[in-house]
Formats: C-alpha cells, structure tokens, sequence
C-alpha cells in the first residue's frame, strides 16, 4: 500500500497554537488540532490513508480527515512515499536572471583604521588582504569614487534607487573623499533620473561636528560599531596603544544623536568570548546611549582565538537573544518601538518566505569596492583578488560572477539539504566560511544549532504577532530594504 | 482550506498557486495498480482485421467474427456495437455460435 508521509517542514507553537513552517516553500500556515494530529503522525512514521483515518477517527470525524489530509498534500506538507525510494535528484539550480542589478555598492574608502580592535577581520590575524604592506592604495582616490558611482549608476540597471555605502579602515579618515563622492553621487543620479542614497559605517572617534553637521544636512544613514558599555568596548575596541576608546566615542555619538534627526541610528555590536551580558548591552546602548537600534553580530573568526565563542557561548546568546526578541514582542504587540534589529531583520524575512538560493546579496545585489576600484564580493573581501569580480572601470566580469553564483548555490551545499532552516541561513556568511574554513563554498557547520535555534526563536514571534497583532507584519509586506552593511 | 490558515506572504502565495490543483490533489491516494489486462479490441492481439499469410482470412488464429464480438464483450468501444442494455438486448440471440451463425446477428437501426 502507498503510505503518506511528512514532507520537510518545522513545527512551532505560538500563542498556544501549532504552526508549520515548510521546506523549502518557507510558507507558514497555522494548523488546526486535525492537521495538527495528522502531521504529528505522519512525522512519527509513515502511514498508509487508511491507518491514519483509523487511528484518528476517535478524535475527528472521517470527512474532516479526508480534507485535511487533501489540504496537507496540497500545500506539500505531506505527500506520497513511492516505494523504492526513487533516487534523490539534486534540488534544481536556479539563478536569478543576468544582469542582476546592484542594489547596494560598498565602497571601502579607506583601508586604514585609527582602532587596533584585537578581532578586527580586517587588521587581527585572520585579514584577507594585507592592508599594511599590501599593493593596495591606502585611501580610495577622488577619481576612482567617481568611477565607483559611474559604475553603481549603470549596474543598477533600472532601479530606481541607488543605496552607496561607505566603509573603511574607519570611514571617517577618508572624509574629504566622502564629501565629494555624495555631491558626485547626488548630481549624477539627478541627470540620470536616480535617487541616491547614502550611509555609512564608523567607530564613532572622528565625529566632530562639521562632520556631524554634514551627515545630518546630507540625510547620511550612519551606523556605529560599537561593543557596548564601557569595560565591554574598552576589552577589545582599543587604539593603537593599546586604551579603549569609549570615553572618545561616547560622547560624540551622543552629540551625533542630538543633531541627526533625520533617519534612525543604529549601533552595530560585535559579540565575542566571554561572559555575555547582551540584555545589559542592549539597555546601555538604546537607554543610556540613545541608539534607535542595535544590531549584534557573533564575531568572524577562526576557532581558537581567544575572542572566539565557544559552542557554550553561542548556547548562552541564543537564550539572550530569546528573551529580546520576546521583548520585541511584547512592544510590538502594543505597536511600541523596540531596537532590536536582529529580530526585525528575520521577521521581514519569514514575512515574505523568503527561501533563498544564496545567503546573502554578495556577488549578486550587493558588491564591494577596494580601494583601488577593484570590485569584490562584498566589503569583507574587497581588495582580495582571489574574490574580485571586476572593477569600477572596466565593470562586472559576468564569467567571474556566474562562477562564483554556480559554486554557492545552495543545491552544492550538500549538508544544508537536510536542514529545515536552510529557507533562512543557505549556509551562512560566505566570510565567515573563509575565515573558519578557509573556503567561501563551505556551509557554516558550526553555528548551525544556533541557528536553528535563533530560526524557530524568531518563528514563535512571528507566529504570536501573525496572533495577536497581525497589523505589525503588514510594514513587511514592503519591498526589502537595501542589506545591511557589518 | 479549512484546517489550514496561510499566514505569511509565501503561504498565501502557495495557496493561491495550488488552487487549481484541488482535483487532482484532492484524489485518494492512488491505489496499488492491479495485473496488466488488456482489453479491448486492439489490446487483445485478435488479428480481425487482418489478413493470413495467403491474403485471406481462413487462416487467421481466430475467425474474423471474433472482431464484432470483440467489441461486443470485451471492449468499451461504443460505437461499434448495438446497444445490448438499453435498446437492442436480443441483437445476438439467432447467433449461438459466432464461428457458425455470424451471418445470423441482426442489424440494429438505432
């Protein structure tokens, strides 16, 4: 006989009721006790349509079985087992059309920084590309910035708009150079009829006020790495002597928060060994500092470094981010504002069903530019030749990229194709896979119980707000944001 | 659906595709397939419409009768006999033999 049995999918509960969330469609339907009973059976073991009915008849009447299970096979969450197996044909690849347009184009305007931070992935043991000695300018030119929004202009095809963001080294360093881009970038996107947006990153030391006053005036998105109070900041966040640099930074960005209104500020958080205090992190950041929102990252690193999380770590952060993210909840709930960035970041994401044959942007809607205008991946790699994909002047070399999509697709990863989260995470940073792995094509393997963890965290949340404040998810029905930049 | 409620985009989206899909969908599990018999007139290998070796029909392995009474018991074929259960129930009682009384079977006007 032909037995039914569970197809790909993670179970969920949420406001006391059972979702499904399936795979690879990342659609997520809310289950009644009979779909719910079904799927719980069927996930137990395989069953022929007649033992099924037969052992759930006592609690629901036949016809409500008979069009549960139709509505489960058809939305894929159950299906036919054909016996033998047939053999499993690789997911199909499927790209997205070329030329795809650039979304978002970082551009390192500096690969020199005023902060030694002990992790850095640009400067620490684990860089890529040799920033001190390496053949690369130190500062990105006027000239090539120019190209650089020449090329942003036409590789961003029919969008209409342009996001620019710039990056360092510490941004700031190469302020002259910033200043000019952004009036560049304004002028040519009104000749070409495209709106330009900009932001940046930085560390916060070289705000003074006229630059200040010129983020403000320009509507700058800005975004600060900083760790958090002081004896956090202070442990790894440290000029080149070796002090910390949050008395300099504190008060600046406050002065920052006071005069830019315009857009919502946000602080960027590296996480690393350690006791983490994330929840003490977070009030510091948004109550005591100001931040609209903080977004933390796990540092990059290879394993060993005395800054790296230990599988411990990584334990106690997903039971930190847990009670945030239910404190997201909670403020959403009665439409309050809440900052952390990380959950929203995912909501939008599970919103939309998002299942993605990439993990992030990079090579694809987002690229970085080093230095000298060589075009990377993204700003993690520019400078790398072994990860460059043309240049500013010459454009994207399409070979170059096609290579790079066809080796990252997801259907290669063959450790992810049994995994429920693989919709959301593809793999995880290709960066994070250089550096842990020496290979951008590898899968993340050892965060994956994270992020299955931090997945079904943020899942639970967006089911009790699809419960108790549907209204909330409608400001994701928008089209994504441009990536954010870390 | 009743026992399912889509709520993200994606789960409206794959309802809205599948919607179509009901009939098909909604069919029993299929059945285990049972022996492979062929019926009907072009299945059963009878040569009624052939010719033997000689360009006639006395040697075929089966008299050429067989090829209305084919259609009569064993195919679904409609239209090539008459209506046995509705209009025509006697249409082959002069006929007891095929081989022998074929000329006997009636013909039908509908």
């Amino acid at each position: 006989m032909i037995q039914l049995g569970a197809r790909e999918h993670h179970r969920f509960e949420a406001a006391g009721k059972p979702f499904v969330y399936l795979v690879p469609s990342a659609a997520i339907f809310a289950l009644d006790s009979t779909a719910d009973d079904i799927l719980r059976q069927l996930t137990e073991r395989p069953r022929t349509r007649e033992e099924l009915v037969a052992e759930l008849s006592a609690r629901h009447a036949q016809d409500d079985l008979e069009d549960t299970i139709s509505e489960l096979a058809r939305v894929r969450a159950i299906g036919e087992l054909v016996a033998p197996a047939p053999v499993v044909a690789p997911p199909p690849k499927i790209f997205p059309l070329t030329p795809f347009p650039l979304t978002t184009m970082v551009l390192n305007v500096t690969n020199q920084c005023n902060l030694s931070c002990t992790y850095c992935y640009e400067y620490s043991e684990d860089k890529i590309v040799d920033t001190e000695n390496g053949k690369k300018p130190k500062f990105m030119s006027e000239e090539t910035a120019r190209q650089s929004v020449e090329f942003m202009l036409k590789e961003s095809g029919d969008n209409k708009v342009a996001h620019i963001t710039f990056f360092g080294g510490e941004t700031l360093l190469n302020f002259p150079v910033l200043k000019k881009t952004i009036a560049y970038a304004k002028l040519r996107g009104a000749e070409v009829g495209k709106e330009v947006d900009f932001s940046i990153t930085t560390n916060g030391t070289l705000l003074k006020p006229d630059v200040i006053e010129f983020l403000a005036e320009e509507r700058v998105g800005v975004t600060i790495s900083i760790d958090g109070p002081k004896e956090v900041q202070n442990k790894f966040r440290v000029f080149h002597n070796g002090t910390g640099s949050y008395d300099v930074v504190e008060p600046k960005i406050k002065e920052l928060l006071k005069r830019h209104r315009s857009r919502p500020i946000g602080a960027r958080v590296t996480l690393t060994s350690g006791p983490l205090d994330i929840k003490r992190i977070y009030r510091h950041l948004t109550e005591e500092i100001g931040f609209w929102e903080v977004g933390f990252a796990p540092v990059t690193t290879s394993p060993g470094r005395n800054h790296a999380i230990s599988e411990d770590g990584y334990g106690d952060m997903l039971g930190q981010f847990r009670d945030l993210a239910y404190e997201f909840l909670e403020a959403s709930v009665q439409n309050r504002h809440h900052g952390f960035s990380n959950v929203k970041e995912t909501l939008e994401e599970i919103h939309k069903g998002m299942s993605k044959a990439f993990p992030c942007g990079a090579g694809l809607g987002l690229m970085g530019v080093a230095t000298d205008g060589d075009v990377a991946l993204c700003h993690r790699f520019a400078g790398s030749d072994a990860h460059k994909l043309g240049t500013v002047a010459d454009g994207i070399d399409r070979s170059a990229q096609h290579a790079f999509l066809e080796s990252h697709h997801i259907a290669n990863k063959t450790d992810c194709s049994t995994c429920w989260a693989r919709p959301l995470c593809s793999g995880g940073c290709y960066h994070e896979a250089h550096t842990r792995y020496g290979e951008t094509t590898r899968p993340n393997l050892h965060y994956c119980e994270w992020i299955r963890g931090w997945t079904d965290v943020c899942l639970q949340v967006y089911g009790e707000l699809s419960e108790r404040n549907p209204a909330f998810l409608a400001q994701f029905d928008a089209p994504m944001p441009a990536e954010r930049v870390s | 659906m009743k026992h399912l409620k889509a709520v993200n985009s994606k789960a409206e989206r794959v309802d809205r595709a599948t919607a179509g899909d009901v009939v098909a969908l909604q069919r029993p599990p299929q059945q285990p397939a049972g022996p492979h018999i062929p019926l009907g007139c072009s299945l059963v290998f009878s040569p009624g419409w052939e010719a033997d070796r000689a360009g006639g029909t006395a040697g075929l392995c089966q008299p050429v009768e067989r090829d209305l009474f084919d259609c009569h018991i064993g195919c679904y074929w409609p239209a090539q006999v008459p209506d046995q259960l509705n209009h025509a129930p006697d249409w082959t009682a002069k006929c007891a033999a095929a081989q022998k009384d074929w000329r006997k079977i009636d013909l039908v006007f509908p």
